[in-house]
């Protein structure tokens, strides 16, 4: 075990660990976070993902001694009580089933948008192909990441009706 | 390491932001009183944990809410706010929502006023918690008659209140006032506020559940028809949801299985010495061949759990044939079991005359939940109790068969239930609370435990593999004149929810049911009228009957996407076979009989299918007759289906590419009716999760095996729908109850289920239209398409 310094959501923790626990464990089990949950621990399905320099990585598969910026969960992607667009847009859509998945799903479509505002549907398609949801919600998802993008674009809440305008 | 129980106020906080502000406790708390709602004893024993003062001994804590108690249901805030207490769960379908949109609208209450707790064992009554697509239909009405039989009492007092008689007032967001004079009011919270109804409801069981007032009719329902945002969604945004994979109690353990790496293996010997020096180990816990690891931390267990090394024995005899050799095993294996149901006329004779006879046989490999995040449960024994944290949609059930299993009195058992992965039937959520309950019952300590993602694909329980051939008849115009149906099914030992002797752990133990229950399963469900028609569905066992990964039980519709594939495609052969339009050809078998039954299933059929043709945009001619030569061939298929009182009619539109050998679902046409409609948008969501699920199991869903073990182990080995698979279009036509004016309204049926069951068989008419080839042979992967269209 050895003490290891982590920057989460604006914090900093340190934490007793082995270097090698993968950052989910840590960010579940130590400092209490609900968004990243274990859906195989082998990086196929996006349920653990977390934002490092706005970039979509899988923590059940970052050992921690691998953390090397801040790490944002979903609980970090509020700013002082205001939802994220994307946030937003997933409850304007009634995105979630069970919504074990959806915390890989809106983060990696915040990192999406972040790197391209305005996708098209099938950059849509691609960008998010890798975060696999069970209940099969994607048909939601994806208006909901088109919604996100128009709201993030003009600041304004988007008029597109669900399921019509994608 | 000795753990020391702790404090039960401990516990108290763990449930304390589940349960929310506004929470029953947090009234009790408040208020002083200790009866409302729930038995005294419960409240009693309730109130003291919070106070850490719970007895100890033989007094029994959590007995079961008396369901035929008005408090038991509901209960009403001097704040004018109001808890309802339903014992079902919400697995995301928003059947939370629509409940409460029900007992608003017969309370008069606003939507906001109100909370409600599901699937609680020491708070809810016993409604058997969740399965069958029936929460609305069933539940949701019993939940009507109560709300209403609480309006009823509410009006009682409120006339002795106001001096107004009952028929002279009126009542609106929890209000009530004099028609003559709306000063005259009197709200909710003033007339009991903090306490209790003292109504007795009737009934011989909790389905049949009423009290004296009856429902309003479906014109005075405000709430119902709306689409209300579902309440649970902000918390499952933002991150602040507790969910029962969160629960993280004071003192808690984590454990990890080691499951037998060969089917049917029996455990020879536990090299301990192999984890004893890891960080965190605390013990291997062993009984039969159940072994289980315990560490300190999560990532400690998984550690050992993978490097324990254990000796296992191999069976005498291969579990299973490999799921290559699947359906040949099921047609040249001897039934265990047969039977025949819906048998008419004279089948044989009508084939001897038959102008043409079609025949087919179609292949529907096992398939599982897998769900997206693996089983898991969490067992507290503080005090000599257990408390499990499950998102197990049978929580009643879990609490007894853990009971039985353990040995020890329901009453010391309660069961909470929390948001989880998706419900959808017998999970392997049964199989983690058994385990959890047990590893916590051996340490005395609480424990949480995960299944790995290997274990929930390969050892969830499984929907049965089917084979079916069919043979049709024709006559000379045309018409169906005999109908021939023969399934074989891989459902000999299926199990139920939460058996103390069907639980993987009970059966690893070596305990086993007297018997196996084979799993029924209904010919398809339609409303064609066909003269002659024989069906026989027949059971084959393999040689592991238990303790096996192939394991069958309850899975979305069970039996019915398999069922209504064949039928469904078959029907569509025979289209071919008569050079008739595919819907024109299942109108004329609707037509062909004025025979209907209570939920006028035949008009209804008739309805949903020329709904979902004019939806698309269907225009008539005969599947395949007009195939192209590009790459990317365009197909459109249609199927028909009810399930119980809804019906459901599909067309799909497919792209299949000829070089890859991919088929995609470009667009879906659902028409749906299942009478009253609750929730239109929380409707809709749920008809697109069954439509991509069954997407999903037609093109990629296959558990494989070999012959020792299941070889279906992650997403890659196990293939499920992603985001480009996703059809660029969905439309939904509601086609909302009875389509004769004449008629009042239907009630509501269930939904979610009926809408899945048809997708494969529209997806292979509509890849037949494309292409000219019949895909038979579930899933229809890419490698399996470009074979078939090979030949």
């Amino acid at each position: 075990m050895s003490e290891i310094t982590l920057r989460v959501n604006g914090k900093t923790h340190t934490v007793d660990v082995e270097p090698s626990t993968p950052l989910l464990y840590i960010l579940r089990n130590d400092l209490g976070l609900r968004g990243p949950r274990f859906g195989c621990g082998l990086g196929q399905c996006g349920t653990c993902t977390v934002l490092m320099d706005g970039r979509a990585v899988r923590s059940c598969m970052r050992p921690v001694e691998r953390v090397n910026s801040e790490v944002t969960t979903l609980e970090g992607l509020s700013m002082e009580g205001e939802l994220h667009p994307v946030q937003q847009a997933w409850i304007d859509e009634q995105v979630p089933q069970c919504g074990y998945c959806q915390n890989g799903q809106i983060l990696t479509a915040k990192a999406l948008l972040d790197e391209n505002p305005d996708p098209t549907d099938a950059e849509v398609r691609t960008g998010m192909n890798g975060v696999l949801c069970r209940c099969m919600t994607y048909y939601r998802i994806q208006a909901a990441v088109k919604r996100a993008a128009e709201v993030m674009a003009t600041g304004e809440a988007g008029s597109s009706e669900r399921g019509v305008d994608r | 390491m000795k753990w020391t129980p702790h404090a039960s106020t401990s516990l108290d906080d763990a449930l304390a932001p589940w349960e929310g502000a506004t929470s029953r406790r947090d009234f009790l708390k408040s208020s002083g009183l200790f009866v409302l709602g729930f038995g005294a004893t419960g409240g009693a024993g309730f109130i003291a944990s919070a106070n850490g003062q719970r007895p100890n001994g033989d007094t029994a804590p959590y007995p079961e809410p008396d369901f035929h108690d008005l408090d038991s249901w509901l209960v009403v805030h001097e704040d004018e706010t109001a808890v309802f207490y339903v014992g079902k769960t919400d697995g995301g379908q928003g059947t939370g929502t629509a409940i409460r949109q029900m007992m608003c609208d017969e309370l008069d209450i606003g939507f906001d006023q109100t909370t409600l707790v599901m699937g609680r064992t020491d708070l809810t009554v016993d409604q058997g918690g969740s399965g069958g697509s029936d929460a609305i239909e069933r539940d949701g009405t019993v939940a009507r008659r109560v709300a209403a039989e609480a309006r009823r009492a509410l009006f009682e007092l409120a006339s002795d209140r106001l001096g107004v008689p009952v028929d002279g007032l009126n009542a609106r967001e929890g209000v009530i006032f004099s028609n003559a004079n709306s000063s005259k009011r009197v709200s909710y919270g003033q007339l009991v506020g903090g306490q209790r109804f003292d109504v007795i409801l009737t009934g011989a069981n909790v389905n049949a559940i009423t009290g004296i007032a009856p429902i309003k009719s479906v014109q005075d329902l405000r709430l119902v028809g709306q689409s209300i945002p579902r309440y649970d969604i902000p918390a499952k945004v933002d991150g602040s949801l507790e969910w029962a994979v969160d629960v993280n109690l004071p003192g808690m353990v984590h454990a990890r299985n080691v499951r037998p790496p060969i089917v049917g293996a029996t455990l020879v010997a536990i090299d301990e010495s192999s984890v004893r020096d890891l960080p965190g180990f605390i013990q291997v816990v062993n009984r039969g061949n159940y072994v289980a690891v315990v560490c300190e931390r999560e990532e400690q267990a998984i550690e050992a759990a993978q490097k324990l090394e254990v000796e296992w024995a191999s069976p005498e005899f291969a579990p299973f044939p490999s799921s290559e050799n699947l359906f040949d095993y099921l047609r040249n294996t001897t039934p265990e079991l047969g039977g025949s149901a819906r048998d008419n006329g004279d089948p044989e004779a009508a084939f001897a005359d038959a102008a043409t006879i079609v025949t087919a046989a179609y292949d529907v490999p096992f398939q599982g939940h897998t769900a997206i995040g693996p089983a898991h449960g969490i067992a507290d024994p503080s005090d000599g109790q257990l408390t499990i944290y499950t998102n197990d949609m049978k929580p009643y059930s879990l609490r007894t068969g853990v009971a039985e299993f353990l040995g020890i009195p329901a009453e010391q058992v309660r069961v909470i239930w929390m948001d989880g992965p998706q419900l959808y039937g017998r999970t392997a959520a049964d199989d983690a609370g058994f385990e959890a309950a047990f590893l916590a019952h051996e340490l005395g300590r609480p424990v949480r435990v995960q299944w790995m993602r290997h274990e929930e694909t390969a050892w969830d329980t499984k929907g049965p593999a089917f084979a079916f051939n069919l043979r049709g008849g024709l006559d000379a115009k045309g018409n169906v004149v005999a109908w021939d149906y023969r399934a074989r099914v891989a459902n000999y030992a299926h199990v139920g929810y939460n058996e103390p002797d069907t639980v993987l752990i009970a059966q690893l133990m070596g305990i086993r049911p007297e018997r196996p229950s084979p799993g029924g399963a209904r010919p398809p469900d339609e409303m064609y009228a066909i003269p002659n028609r024989r069906h026989e569905t027949q059971v084959v066992r393999f040689p592991q009957a238990f303790e096996t990964p192939l394991r069958t039980g309850n899975l979305r519709d069970p039996n019915g996407p398999q069922t209504t594939f064949a039928g469904e495609s078959f029907i569509d052969e025979m289209a071919a076979a008569a050079k008739a339009d595919p819907v024109e050809f299942r109108l004329r078998l609707l037509r062909g009989s004025q025979e209907d039954d209570a939920a006028f299933r035949r008009t209804r059929s008739i309805a949903v299918v020329e709904a979902a043709a004019d939806a698309y945009g269907w225009t008539p001619r005969s599947a395949a007759s007009n195939v192209g030569t590009n790459r990317i061939l365009t197909g459109r298929g249609f199927a028909y289906a009810y399930r119980i009182s809804t019906t459901i009619a599909h067309v799909v539109e497919v792209e299949v590419d000829r070089e890859t050998g991919r088929v995609w679902v470009k667009r879906m046409v659902c028409a749906h009716d299942c009478g009253l409609v609750i929730n239109p948008d929380g409707l809709e969501s749920t008809i697109q999760g069954n439509l991509l699920h069954g997407i999903s199991r037609t093109l990629f869903e296959e558990i494989q095996f070999d012959e020792e073990k299941v070889t279906s182990v992650d997403w890659r080995t196990h293939p499920t729908i992603t985001h480009m698979d996703a059809p660029d279009q969905i439309d939904i036509v509601i086609v909302n109850g009875d389509p004769n004016p004449d008629r009042p309204d239907l009630p509501p049926y269930g939904a979610g289920e009926p809408s899945h069951r048809l997708v494969a068989a529209a997806i292979a008419n509509g890849i037949y239209d494309a292409t000219g080839v019949r895909l038979r042979r579930i899933p229809f992967r890419p490698e399996q398409v470009l074979d078939a269209l090979d030949t």
